[in-house]
């Protein structure tokens, strides 16, 4: 017997990761949107570039504590940090401090492949042993969503508009690499339009 | 006199804060900033976010200027070394940074696991190209750490403050 289960992760139900994205941003709105290194990011560029994204091309376990900062100093905006399961993984803590902030205005969706999909699609922790809904609910977050079909994605993205305490949804999509979009990588640039964007510079 | 002395420093720290109108601190807890965080946490105006690693503070602090608000972080010198890689997020992106590092491993140090990171603080600080001040005398913490926090966020440098452990006081480990 293995010590390590099976969770059958590639059999489970899973998303198109470029539909899910556009699902998540259809009707934001004036949503303030964070994604993490790698996929995230290019799925958001290939949604629609917006001068309301943030898109980390580094700091890998940094997206969700990027959203928390931008959630405390604007509780009038709605957050959305997208990013994948590496990057959770790596940052992992920050569910914890999360979890103990609990913003409103806040919500964090992981995409889960199970895979590090930017360095050769090496098995991450998810698709053994670590549930990242179990994560969250053990911070304290109680506004969690495991998502593996399209009915349960839009239901979210619906939930997206109006929201009012931190939500945190597991989205379990495919393990493919579609063809990569990539915006701007000069930090300074996404910096200054994001913060003109809210009238800031 | 001594007393009044720490209440001082420490009190210079917090009126510099709210001169330069910090609004969010990310903090890993530490005996050295103990008051700070106490005043920064019953502050209406001020989110004290107590953190599970320092990384988290230097991605926070980040966000807290995307969205229009001044941060700093509060930490030991031991948690310095776990900031290293997300020191990139405020050097890519020239991101204000604003890092009180009580110091650890220095004069009086007692734990002699507590040196090889404290010694090594300011030269890593000083490899990702962070703007690193030292106070020794409790006369010139105020104006230090609001030396620092001027030239972070009007600047867009990153900075430390690294509060000597001679400032702060060794950590007396037989009570």
């Amino acid at each position: 017997m293995s010590a390590i289960p099976e969770k059958g992760a590639t059999n489970d139900p899973r998303l198109e990761r470029r539909a899910a994205m556009r699902t998540l941003l259809a009707n934001r709105g004036d949503m303030l949107v964070v994604t993490g290194l790698g996929s995230t990011t290019y799925d958001a560029a290939a949604a629609g570039d917006d001068d309301r994204n943030f898109y980390l091309w580094g700091a890998m376990g940094g997206a969700a504590m990027v959203g928390l900062g931008i959630a405390i100093a604007q509780p009038k905006r709605r957050v959305l940090v997208v990013t994948g399961d590496g990057e959770v993984l790596m940052g992992l803590g920050a569910l914890a401090t999360v979890g103990v902030q609990q913003p409103p205005n806040l919500a964090i969706a992981a995409f889960d492949n199970g895979h590090y999909g930017e360095t050769g699609m090496q098995a991450s922790h998810t698709q053994m042993t670590v549930s990242l809904c179990g994560v969250a609910r053990s911070c304290g977050l109680e506004a969690v969503y495991d998502i593996t079909g399209d009915d349960a994605l839009q239901e979210f993205a619906g939930r997206l508009r109006h929201f009012d305490r931190t939500m945190f949804a597991r989205v379990a999509i495919q393990a493919d690499e579609p063809p990569r979009v990539l915006p701007t990588r000069d930090g300074v640039v996404l910096k200054n339009r994001f913060r003109r964007s809210l009238g800031l510079e | 006199m001594a007393a009044t002395a720490v209440a001082d420093w420490r009190a210079s720290i917090f009126a510099a804060f709210k001169s330069a109108d910090i609004r969010q601190i990310g903090y890993v807890p530490d005996a050295g900033h103990t008051l700070l965080i106490q005043q920064c946490g019953a502050d209406p105006d001020i989110t004290a976010v107590s953190l599970t690693t320092e990384e988290e503070g230097v991605a926070l602090a980040a966000g807290a200027w995307l969205g229009g608000q001044r941060c700093a972080l509060l930490m030991q010198s031991s948690g310095v070394g776990n900031c290293i890689n997300m020191l990139s997020l405020a050097k890519s992106c020239r991101f204000p940074l604003v890092m009180l590092v009580t110091m650890r491993g220095e004069w009086g140090e007692f734990n002699p696991w507590q040196v090889p990171m404290g010694h090594a603080t300011p030269a890593v600080l000083e490899a990702m190209d962070v703007l690193v001040y030292r106070v020794d005398a409790a006369a010139d913490a105020g104006d230090t750490v609001a030396a620092a926090l001027d030239i972070a966020f009007n600047g867009g440098l990153a900075t430390a403050v690294l509060l000597s452990q001679r400032l702060i006081g060794a950590k007396k480990w037989v009570k």
